[in-house]
């Protein structure tokens, strides 16, 4: 009985206490870093695209609203020929984000995507593709996988011996 | 069987397999990679290690590589041991040490062997600090993409295409830390089961080139069980589709036909869905010599409409290389006199007497996988490593059945791979080759015979004749040629399990009764002789079965005026016969209708088009070489106005008006009108369930569980997905939702178990390792030799062949790249294809004042050809070589012929 | 003619004021929740978001007004009827002050009591009629909670007749000019404000409405209007019990400088706000706890307070 009068009392002293909401849109909320919103395609610090097209985010999504098509330049480099995000059907969950090898995809603290039609969140990959590299500044997936690009051959990716010569008889 | 223990639990296997072998038909998961069911042992990757323990009492055990382990009676392993379980994740660890990180860029990435087997043993952090190993690839030629730094030396690939395959430019180079996997030098790979190394690699060193152009992964590919048209074997094959193209094509497992492995035809040769060739849309001429204009599917069947009124005179034309019931339907359509096979008059009496052989001799027409056990061969006139390359690859096997005794006799098992080829040395089976010239199944044959087709015949003839005296002698041989016969049947009548191979390769009826007549020989000598018969196209056999006219009858026909209009299924007239006579066909008919789905010479003389769907967008049936009768599943459903052939006829038939018998909603209606009509074809019905089937109440999707993108993959188009296509032919489904489990073996669309992302999932699909599918293998055998057979032999040898003067006996030359007509439709089949030549040997082609590379005009009675010449020692003296289905107007079909040869001009 | 004109007027003008305060608590419990809350709650139609029970009563209004194919129809529309009729028919009998009052009854007290077992027969049969299993199970535990604490609540409001020795509410509250009767009958209080929340299906005795068991417990199947009926039933409960308690206990319209009728709306107001806090205060009990509360507790109290209360009168 006692509790209950002290839970009423407790309740009734949250008359005087400040108001946690934020009124948005006068007031803008200060959104974390890594707050999970619209999703970008990030570039490399080189300034190359960073998606090599390997579908995981595609297979990783829960409601399937991501599609790309992989393509080569001549070089062997591997990038998106089409990248599609319907936002209408995505869910924020970042597993996607979770998911990208090559930090390529990222979710962004924007949330302000409404439209009257549903068509307009169908994103492409011009709508997705930003200039920067988004929140992780330095990685680069093809500075440490092994695979040959333009301007990259065999053994000269991080951490990475010199081709090996077939017809040396060294030990 | 042998009673072993794993982890203290009594389990039944197989006395003498392996032990890896037995873990994996049992159903256990451990890890392996250079162990191949269709390869057996060799011990090189020490992946699939165990503890053996000597007797219950024993707990301390020792480390054993399962693979290299016989499973005996009373084994006792144990294959959760902790020790066994860190020397295995410790075997992965050194494995990927020089592993480079680019498993997102690379094709195996989620079907990739090494990957399973990774997550499975638990590596998941390289601690070394050392650098990785590189190395430069090679490029290897339009199927297979080289990535050597991902290489973990598991020896799979030389282990098959040297050792299986019988490849020779392909080897191990280097030592140490640094063996390379490669050519000699950069270049093309020569072998014609190259694009298997795919499969066989169990990471991404060796992936698939033309899947690269537009890559998805595994689990984007919409599949279904597919049959292979590119020759008459049939391989069970999985194409895959996503966007509405056709993406790649795997093997899939059929223990009696193909095993684990396709020719690279069949593996690359299905980018003619995808070319640019395709007809999309129904074409039809308004006014007569115009030209084709793309019309609505209404307008088209509005002409077709016009045509078939009621007393319309109407023929059709089938074909080879359509389904039985695309046949049977334009059969029922135009009525069984008015129906023609489609094949030359030469085909279609080769095909005749081969079905009768089958149906009425003594011989069983063998499985791939009876070929390969074979321990004596003969071959008669056939080119097998460019007309049937799977029957090549299988006696390439067969070779080493008799030498496999002497390892048997060591006591040596006959997993342990690398002992037995070493007991073998290089000890060959015999295999006995006689064609028009040398061939490269010649590497291991025991001796190879160059002749013409006569002479071919002549020896085969000679051959049962000395086997069985009251076979048909042969006059006038040549005593060197006597001996040779005399070899042959001294092998051939030894063994256990001898073959005789024959087909249409020369199209001569001698040489397949020679063939018939030493089966059936063998067969008077107490031998279960197999007789083997290569044909050339996906259905020959099974239309050979249906019956009808031949080509040539149907011209004659529509000259009678008996054809208003012409119905031609899936065919190209202008392969099968010359240009003069197929344009008699076009000018005597009144209207020509062809349904087919590649533009070809046929479609573009045709008054009307209509689009039919290619193998990957319909369901059918065909019968292989074998008499097996095989059901092939719609992959995907076309764009456009394509629309399978027999729904096609489907709605010509309801255009004529007339009241049915039975009626087609479906195509199991088709099938079971098809079982009604022909008792022979009875099994066909049982191939595969019908449409109607389920598991537990639910249909088999095509689509993975993981297929990606569902909502996202059409909303450029419109953002509210459409709903999947309903199929009512059959009892899969275009969707991810169905059934989860193992589906019957004819339902199989992919081979996916939890932890087995790749291929080698195949293994939880099959009762043993290696052998029967769960459930039995698809198909059903239409054709069983005769119980009772008449002790008949064919009459009398051809006299020998003897050459004209100025004049050449045209020999069609097959290549196994090139010579089929669709499959020379895909880009990268094409790069390989040769340009057209004509072939002699030295003597002749002097004879004639030209050398290799000089021009000669060839002069038939109605057309002539400007070719480079192309010096092949091993032809015989008066017969020249024209590579079949590559010179244009120049069909295989008319071959062998007698033509005039010239020095061209400017040669 | 002036005095039926005068009497229609006042007829109306309660019916209208109940109403308006009934709609409106709905706004000031969203404000009040909100507050407790740390929140603010409907702040964005009109000012301090007054119009937000403009919007929902537009939205209510233009809702579907559904009913299922399975329910029984002349019950189904009767039954949110029922609980706006017999709420809104107990404001005949309050003294708003000495002179604004429907009617002067001297059975006023039991009138009020009448009329409030009436309103079981509305949640009860709207349960039964919806023909669902959620509203059924709703309805038949209103119809328990309700009756068990109807016993308690007339039996607590005994003693507050025996002080003043009347039925009659007026004269009720003039019994009251020297001492409110909280203080002497401060038991009797207790048990009728305990009561009062229980009558009206309040939380924390929400029980037959139980969204987390119940979905919405008897009213699972009502839309649009229907729905709403009962809604502003529930408010105009609230509204009653408050004004009853401020008309037994605290003295009415009494009090010093301002004019009574202000006196009767602040004290009324009070518990309001206090029937909203509880809400935003207690969880809600399980059943049987709320029903051996009432009979183990409730009753025991009640029937004390008329003995004492007896006792006492009879020993002056």
């Amino acid at each position: 009985m006692l509790s209950i009068l002290r839970t009423l009392w407790t309740v009734l002293l949250h008359t005087f206490r400040k108001r946690a909401t934020v009124l948005y849109p006068e007031e803008k909320p200060s959104i974390p870093p890594r707050w999970r919103g619209r999703i970008i395609l990030s570039r490399g610090p080189d300034g190359a695209e960073r998606c090599v097209a390997c579908y995981l985010c595609a297979v990783a999504c829960p409601v399937d609203c991501i599609s790309l098509q992989a393509t080569e330049d001549e070089h062997g480099r591997r990038y998106p020929e089409f990248f599609r995000i319907n936002f209408s059907r995505c869910i924020f969950c970042g597993f996607c984000e979770e998911a990208c090898p090559t930090y390529a995809i990222q979710l962004t603290p924007d949330f302000e995507m409404c439209e009257y039609n549903r068509q307009s969140l169908v994103y492409e990959k011009e709508d997705l593709l930003i200039s920067g590299p988004g929140k992780y500044h330095d990685y680069d997936f093809y500075r440490v996988a092994g695979l040959a690009i333009g301007g990259k051959d065999k053994g000269q990716a991080e951490n990475e011996e010199p081709p090996v010569d077939v017809r040396g008889l060294m030990p | 069987m042998a009673t072993i223990y794993i982890d203290n639990k009594p389990y039944e296997v197989k006395e003498g397999d392996n032990l890896l072998h037995a873990c994996l038909s049992l159903g256990f998961d451990l890890p392996y990679f250079c162990w191949h069911p269709a390869m057996n042992s060799v011990g090189a990757c020490r992946q699939c290690a165990v503890k053996q323990f000597r007797d219950e009492n024993d707990t301390h055990g020792k480390i054993v590589m399962a693979c290299m382990t016989p499973a005996a009676d009373g084994t006792r392993i144990s294959i959760d041991d902790p020790e066994a379980n860190a020397f295995r994740a410790a075997n992965i660890e050194w494995l990927m040490l020089n592993h480079p990180h680019d498993c997102p860029v690379c094709d195996e990435g989620g079907e990739c062997h090494l990957q399973d087997m990774t997550v499975m043993t638990g590596h998941s952090y390289r601690r070394t600090r050392f650098k990785k190993r590189t190395h430069r690839n090679q490029h290897l030629g339009p199927f297979i993409n080289h990535e050597m730094n991902r290489c973990i030396q598991c020896y799979r690939c030389v282990r098959f295409y040297r050792d299986y395959a019988g490849g020779r430019d392909f080897n191990v180079f280097a030592c140490h830390h640094a063996v390379y996997f490669g050519r000699h030098e950069e270049g093309v790979l020569e072998n014609e089961f190259s694009g298997n190394l795919v499969e066989v690699c169990p990471t991404g060193v060796f992936t698939d080139k033309t899947l690269k152009q537009h890559y998805v992964r595994k689990w984007d590919l919409q599949t279904a069980p597919s049959v292979c048209v590119h020759c008459g074997i049939g391989c069970n094959i999985m194409p895959g589709e996503r966007h509405g193209d056709l993406l790649r094509v795997q093997n899939r497992f059929h223990s009696e036909v193909n095993g684990y492995f396709l020719c690279d035809r069949g593996r690359y040769g299905y980018d003619f869905v995808n070319c640019n060739d395709r007809i999309r849309r129904p074409r039809l001429r308004r006014a007569t010599g115009g030209a084709h204009v793309s019309v609505a599917a209404e307008e088209a069947l509005e002409g077709v409409a016009n045509l078939l009124h009621f007393g319309a005179r109407v023929i059709g034309i089938g074909s080879p290389r359509a389904s039985l019931e695309a046949n049977f339907a334009l059969r029922s359509l135009v009525g069984p006199d008015n129906f023609f096979t489609g094949m030359s008059e030469k085909d279609l009496l080769m095909v005749r007497l081969m079905v009768d052989i089958l149906v009425k001799g003594p011989a069983r027409s063998p499985s791939l996988s009876d070929i390969a056990g074979s321990d004596a061969v003969f071959v008669l006139g056939e080119d097998l490593t460019n007309s049937a390359p799977m029957i090549a690859l299988a006696l390439r096997q067969s070779v080493r059945q008799r030498p496999m005794a002497l390892a048997k006799k060591m006591h040596i098992p006959n997993w342990n791979d690398a002992a037995v080829r070493e007991a073998m040395q290089n000890e060959k089976g015999p295999l006995f080759l006689a064609t028009p010239c040398a061939t490269k199944l010649e590497e291991v044959a025991a001796h190879a015979y160059h002749g013409a087709p006569d002479d071919i015949a002549r020896l085969g003839f000679a051959v049962a004749h000395e086997l069985d005296p009251e076979a048909p002698a042969v006059e006038g041989m040549a005593e060197q040629l006597m001996s040779l016969a005399r070899v042959i049947a001294g092998d051939l009548g030894m063994a256990e399990r001898p073959l005789v191979v024959s087909g249409q390769g020369c199209s001569c009826a001698a040489v397949i009764e020679a063939a018939a007549n030493i089966s059936r020989a063998l067969h008077k000598k107490g031998k279960p002789a197999g007789l083997c018969f290569v044909v050339e196209e996906c259905n020959t056999l099974g239309i050979g079965l249906m019956g009808g006219g031949s080509l040539e009858q149907a011209i004659a026909a529509a000259r009678k005026g008996k054809a208003d209009t012409v119905i031609i299924l899936e065919n190209d007239i202008f392969r099968r016969t010359d240009a003069a006579s197929a344009e008699k066909l076009f000018a005597a008919a009144g209207e020509v209708i062809s349904i087919d789905h590649l533009q070809n010479e046929t479609t573009v003389r045709a008054g009307i088009v209509l689009p039919a769907s290619t193998f990957a967008e319909t369901g059918g049936t065909f019968v292989n070489n074998e008499g097996r009768a095989q059901r092939f599943f719609q992959v995907f459903v076309p764009e456009d106005e394509v629309m399978e052939s027999w729904k096609w006829l489907r709605h010509m038939r309801d255009l004529t008006g007339l009241p049915q018998a039975e009626e087609w909603s479906g195509l199991d209606d088709l099938t079971s009108a098809l079982c009604g009509a022909y008792p022979v074809f009875t099994g066909v019905k049982e191939a595969a369930p019908q449409a109607d089937f389920r598991m537990i109440g639910r249909k088999i999707p095509r689509q993975p569980h993981r297929y990606s993108g569902r909502t996202a993959l059409l909303a450029d188009i419109s953002v509210h997905e459409p709903k999947p296509p309903d199929d009512h032919d059959s009892p899969l489904s275009f969707s991810m939702e169905g059934y989860e489990g193992i589906p019957p073996s004819a339902l199989i669309p992919r081979y996916w178990a939890g932890g087995w992302n790749s291929v080698q999932a195949l293994n939880k699909f099959q009762e043993e390792v290696g052998g029967l599918l769960r459930g039995g293998n698809p198909g059903r055998r239409l054709i069983e030799p005769g119980k009772e057979y008449q002790e008949k032999y064919f009459g009398r040898a051809p006299g020998p062949f003897s050459r004209r003067q100025g004049e050449w006996l045209l020999m069609p030359l097959y290549h196994i790249f090139g010579s089929e007509e669709l499959s020379s439709r895909a880009q990268a089949i094409a790069e390989r294809s040769p340009v057209p030549y004509i072939a002699l040997n030295a003597k002749d082609a002097s004879e004639l004042g030209v050398d290799g590379g000089g021009m000669i005009r060839l002069l038939l009675p109605d057309a002539s050809y400007l070719l480079p010449v192309r010096i092949t020692p091993s032809l015989p003296d008066g017969v020249a070589g024209v590579p079949a289905g590559i010179v244009p107007h120049l069909s295989g079909s008319g071959l062998p012929a007698w033509g005039r040869l010239k020095k061209g001009e400017g040669g | 003619m002036k005095e039926i004109i005068m009497s229609l007027l006042t007829v109306f003008g309660v019916l209208i004021a109940a109403t308006t305060i009934a709609a409106g608590l709905i706004w000031l419990e969203r404000r009040l929740l909100g507050l407790w809350q740390d929140r603010y709650g409907p702040n964005r139609v009109g000012p301090f978001g007054l119009l937000q029970v403009l919007a929902d009563m537009i939205k209510i209004f233009s809702k579907e007004d559904w009913i299922p194919p399975f329910a029984d129809k002349p019950v189904f529309i009767i039954a949110p009827a029922v609980i706006m009729f017999t709420v809104l028919m107990t404001f005949a009998v309050i003294p708003f002050t000495r002179a604004v009052h429907v009617v002067d009854m001297n059975i006023g007290l039991l009138f009020f009591l009448g009329m409030s077992s009436l309103g079981v027969y509305s949640v009860t049969l709207a349960g039964w009629a919806s023909d669902s299993k959620y509203s059924l199970l709703g309805g038949l535990r209103a119809a328990a909670q309700m009756l068990s604490y109807e016993v308690y609540m007339g039996l607590s409001l005994m003693g507050v007749v025996m002080l003043s020795g009347s039925f009659n509410l007026r004269e009720i509250v003039e019994a009251q000019k020297g001492l409110w009767f909280c203080i002497p009958q401060f038991l009797g209080f207790a048990v009728f404000l305990i009561a009062g929340v229980a009558e009206t299906h309040r939380l924390p005795f929400d029980l037959p409405e139980a969204e987390s068991e119940l979905v919405a417990g008897f009213h699972s199947e009502y839309s649009g209007m229907k729905f709403g009926m009962f809604f502003v039933g529930e408010y105009l409960g609230i509204t009653l019990i408050s004004a009853m308690i401020a008309t037994l206990f605290f003295g009415g319209w009494l009090g010093p400088v301002l004019p009574p009728i202000i006196w009767f709306l602040i004290k009324m107001f009070v518990f309001i706000c206090f029937f909203i806090l509880l809400r935003a205060a207690l969880p809600r009990p399980r059943y049987d706890q709320l029903m051996s509360y009432g009979w183990k507790v409730l009753f025991p109290l009640s029937l004390l307070n008329l003995v004492v209360t007896g006792g006492i009168l009879l020993a002056r």
